[in-house]
Parts: structure tokens; sequence; C-alpha cells
């Protein structure tokens, strides 16, 4: 085939190998490749550019000024930031946050991680627990949310039943101040737990048998092998779902929305419930948008780790 | 499948104390598990079944002395049930379908069309994943609320759902990867063979992409069916609603029984899901997690 282009270079007959064509040609002909990537691109760039690249845009322009649906907007310095500063709520927001993140932490990290050591370890059924520890976060998070706060009810709720079932003292549960947050945090790692700990099963299982071997044949007996292969095999995944965790942690609004109202006292209101209420009952969007940012900023901080993380895993793997 | 060495040996396991301990432990879990994650569900399922009185009785009774379903046609009926579940239905199948669409014309434009820029506008969208979607969701409110040029409103319209629903960095990324991956001969040969840019990802590339066409069409439905925030800030109109903002709108003064038979009839369509495609969903999570 070559061979024949190459004797008769202008062949357009030969449909394979093209001749070159005249500049002026490819040029029109690069265009019309352009148009045609840009065809393609259109709709999906037209949604981000209006529902992700502008509204974040909008929130730092927002932030600094005195914002009504209707009427022109007007710039107001930091005025948004000093009032959403001086609000008594707003510190109750970033410590419930905070508190909420940490303790959706310490119990969404050590429980997962412990129920997937145990699972890697059980040769039987291995279908069923995959399936129901799956089974809650398919339950939408309302349905989940409403459930539990059947559960918390002071009165026939079933948490009180299970308390004085083993003889143990009622709680208040999401209905008291000390009590509150930490309710939440039990439904969120109800209701999220499964997808942590099917990762963590697929990290458990890559982790490569002989290294056990070696460490049993050196007389390590179980803890020392947890310590020493388990955790240090299964740290990058680890570190990456904590990350992960900070991340949507820290925009909790379902579970105190629908289960406390951000009550008792405010002991639940959280970042992202002050901005909705920013937003929609004081109607002050500008407040609503110099909170945003903060919550960017910081999320973003976090996010901008997340990412470096993955991608250095990515080049050395 | 065969056994890989685990935590701990087989020939552990083997021995009669080993075997003891691991039935002890195997018995142990599966009670837990029941207890933790099965039980919930089922004391909200019989709990709707219980008479008024019923389940309001302490201490609560383990099984429904009678079995009413009372409740679940009185959801269907009150709570306009019908309605709400079709308004998700509707909600979720256009995001997904324009996801499928434009997501997937988009990666496939910047995996394989090199256009001008490419490099940035990638950039562009996977910057929007450092930007956690809830963080800005007054702004993309007021955007919806007054698109900017048209300066028309999407609220109470299924579009204000279908249209940010495609501004999904993940799955666009997920489609461009699989894409990147297809060996370019393929493609080449289609053109060779004359067929155009769309011909070619109609009939050669989508055919391929069948895993992650299936993974990114699970993860849009599902967002869809589990998101609220969202929805309850642009479908103020009750009979817009989708099933979840309904049921906390509507949560407030209904019989409880009626509440929990709802719970459990707008839980259905994705258990359902899950339980039809779990072994999909449980193989794309636990891919996705070693793959990074």
């Amino acid at each position: 085939m070559t061979k024949t282009a190459e004797r008769q270079p202008t062949a357009a007959a030969v449909p394979s190998v093209p001749a070159p064509p005249p500049a002026r040609d490819r040029g029109r002909r690069r265009l019309i490749d352009q148009a045609r990537a840009y065809a393609f691109l259109l709709g999906g760039l037209l949604c981000f550019a209006l529902f992700s690249w502008y509204p974040a845009i909008r929130a730092v322009v927002i932030a600094f000024q005195k914002y009504t649906p209707g009427s022109p907007p007007q710039w107001v310095g930091t005025a948004n930031f000093t009032r959403v500063l001086h609000d008594p709520e707003f510190t109750a927001a970033w410590r419930n946050t905070l508190c909420f993140t940490l303790l959706a932490l310490l119990i969404g990290f050590a429980v997962p991680f412990l129920l997937a050591l145990v699972l890697n370890e059980l040769r039987h059924a291995k279908a069923f627990f995959r399936v129901v520890v799956y089974l809650p976060v398919m339950i939408p998070p309302v349905v989940s949310a409403l459930l539990w706060k059947w559960f918390y009810d002071p009165g026939a709720g079933l948490a009180n039943e299970a308390l004085r079932f083993v003889h143990l003292p009622t709680s208040n549960w999401s209905n008291g101040t000390d009590t509150a947050l930490v309710s939440l945090v039990i439904v969120a790692t109800w209701a999220n737990m499964g997808g942590t700990v099917l990762i963590y099963l697929a990290a458990l299982q890559s982790i490569p048998g002989e290294l056990y071997e070696a460490a049993e044949l050196d007389g390590a007996n179980l803890l020392q092998r947890i310590r020493h292969v388990t955790v240090p095999q299964t740290r990058f995944v680890i570190l990456m779902l904590m990350l992960l965790q900070i991340i949507a942690t820290m925009q909790v609004f379902t579970e105190p929305f629908v289960i406390t109202g951000g009550g008792p006292e405010s002991a639940t209101v959280t970042v992202l419930y002050l901005i909705y209420k920013y937003a929609f009952l004081y109607n002050d969007f500008g407040g609503a948008c110099a909170l945003s940012v903060m919550l960017l900023l910081l999320l973003g901080a976090f996010s901008a780790v997340y990412l470096r993380l993955t991608r250095n895993e990515g080049d050395t793997a | 499948m065969t056994a890989t060495r685990t935590l701990i040996s087989p020939a552990t396991l083997a021995r009669p104390r080993g075997k003891a301990i691991y039935w002890t432990v195997f018995t142990a879990v599966v009670v837990l598990f029941a207890l933790a994650f099965l039980f919930p569900v089922y004391w909200m399922v019989t709990g709707a079944m219980k008479s008024p009185d019923e389940v309001a009785r302490t201490p609560p009774t383990l099984v429904p002395q009678h079995w009413h379903t009372g409740a679940y046609t009185d959801a269907w009926d009150l709570m306009q049930l019908p309605q709400h579940l079709w308004n998700t239905v509707v909600q979720a199948a256009g995001a997904w379908a324009l996801q499928l669409v434009f997501c997937t014309a988009a990666a496939y434009a910047l995996s394989k069309l090199r256009p001008a820029f490419g490099k940035v506008i990638l950039g562009g969208i996977l910057a929007t994943l450092m930007v956690p979607a809830q963080a800005l969701v007054v702004p993309k409110y007021l955007t919806v609320a007054d698109l900017p040029l048209l300066h028309t409103s999407l609220l109470n319209d299924p579009l204000a759902i279908w249209l940010p629903a495609v501004a999904n960095a993940f799955n666009l990324y997920l489609l461009k990867r699989f894409f990147d991956q297809l060996p370019r001969d393929v493609l080449e040969a289609a053109e060779i063979d004359g067929a155009g840019k769309l011909r070619t990802l109609w009939s050669v590339v989508l055919p391929m992409s069948r895993p992650v066409l299936g993974v990114v069409s699970i993860f849009a439905l599902v967002a869809v069916w589990q998101d609220f925030l969202w929805p309850l800030m642009v479908f103020s109109d009750t009979d817009k609603q989708p099933i979840s903002v309904a049921l906390v709108q509507l949560s407030q003064n209904i019989q409880l029984t009626v509440l929990l038979a709802a719970m459990v009839i707008a839980g259905i369509p994705m258990v359902a899901l899950f339980l039809v495609f779990q072994r999909h969903i449980i193989a794309g999570i636990s891919a996705g997690s070693t793959k990074g």
C-alpha cells in the first residue's frame, strides 16, 4: 500500500494513506477538527461553567455584598464577615462541626477498621456480610435520619428500650444538650460505615500473605502482626479515607436538620446548617456566602492535601 | 476463590481450639450484624404494621400482634406518595440521561479529540473536585433562581436537578480515564473505515465502555435519589418535591405508623437496586479504592 502511495503521491484513490494536503487545507482541516471537538464538549462545559465555576466566583463576590434577590447588590466591604463572626451561633456551629468531625473520625475510623479486620478472617458467608454492612448506605439518608429520630424518642424509642433491657440508665439521646451531637454521630456512622468497611476489606485483601507468614516465623503474635504488617500495609488507604471522611462530615446537614433541627440550644447546629439558616430563614445571602467562603477555604485545603496524596501514590504505584 | 493467607494462618484455624474460636467469632459477628444493620430495618417495616397503640407501647412488642397493612395504603394515598415517587423518578432519570450524554461526549472529546486548551479545561473540571459541592449550594441556588443572560428561573423545575447534575467532575473523570485506556488503533481503524467521530463514539467507544457506563449510571441515579439539601432548596412547591423532601416536610404532622410505612416505601427502590446490582456495586467500590 505504502509503496503505491510513494509511486503515485497525488493519487487520491488510496484512502488509507492520504497525500499531504496543502497548508491552507491543513489549517481549515484543523479548524473543523477543533469545532467538532468543542461541539462534543459544549454541553458539559456549559453546565460546569454555570453550576460550578460561576457559583464559586459568585460566592466570593456576594460575600462582600448586601444581596437581596430582585434588587441590585451593594458593596458592603467586610460587613458580612463581621456580622457573621459576631453571631453567637457562629462559634457554636464551628465547634459542633469540628466536634462532629472528630467524633465521626474516632468512631467512624475505629469501628469500620476493626470490622474489616474481623471480616477478612472469616471464611464463610462473605457475600452476606458485605451486603448487610452496605445496606444502610443504600437507604436514603432522610429515611435513616427519620428512623433514628424515632429510635431516640424518649418515650417508646428503641434506644432507651435497649438500655432498659440491659438494665442501664436511659439517656436523652438527641434531646439532651450533652448527648445530642454524639447521637447524630452514631446515626452518621451507622449510615455511612458500609463504604468504608468495603474499602478497608479490599485494602486488607491486597496485603501479600507472605508478609504474615514471615512475621509469624519471626515469632510475632496476633497483635504484633496487626501492628507491624496490617497497619503499615494499609496506611495509605486509611489516610485517604480519613481525609475523605473529614471533607464529607464537615458538610453534615441532613442528620441535624431532620433529627434535632439544630437544637437543643444550638447544640447540633453545623456550619452548613447555619449557611442554610442565613439564606432561607434570615434572607441574608451575603452572610450565607461569607460563611460559605470560610467553609470553602478550609475544605479546599483538605481536598488539596487529598488530591496531592492520591496523585503521588498514582505516580509511584 | 482460593483462600489467601491472612492475619491468622490456616494451620491455626485447623486446630480444635482455632476452630472453636473461629466459630464463636463467626456467630458473634453474624449476631452483631443482624442486630446492628438488619434489626433497625425490621423494626421499621414491622413498626408500620402495628396499630398506633401498639407502636407506642413500652416495653415494645417484638412481633406485631395483628398485622395491619392500613398504614401502607394510608401512606400511599394520604401522603401522595405516587406523586413524589414519580417526581423522584423523573428527576433521577433526567439527571442520569443528561449525564450520560454530556459527560460521555465531553470525556470523549477531552480524551480523544485533542481540543485546544483541553488541559486547561480538564484542570478546571478537576478543580471542582477540590471545592466540596455542599459549600456552594447558596450561590448555586442564586444562579438557578436567575440564570445569567437568560434571566429565567429553574426553581420548581426538574431542570434544576438535571443540569447541575451534569457538572459532575467525578463521573466525567471516571469516563475520561476509561476512554484514555481504549486502544488507539481500534478507533483509527473505525475512522479509516469512514466512520465520523460521532459514529465512532456510538458504535465503537460506547460498546467497549459498558462497565464504566454502568458504574456512572448507578452513581448518577443514587446521587439524585439520596440527595436532600439541594432539592429542599430548589423545590418549594409541594407537588414538585421528590420523596426525600416530602417525607421530612410531612413527618411533622402525620401518624407514626403512616410515616414509617412511607419511609419503607421511599427506601424500597434504592434497596432493590442494590440487591439486584449488589455484585457490581460492591466490586466497584472495592476496585475504586485500590486503584485510587
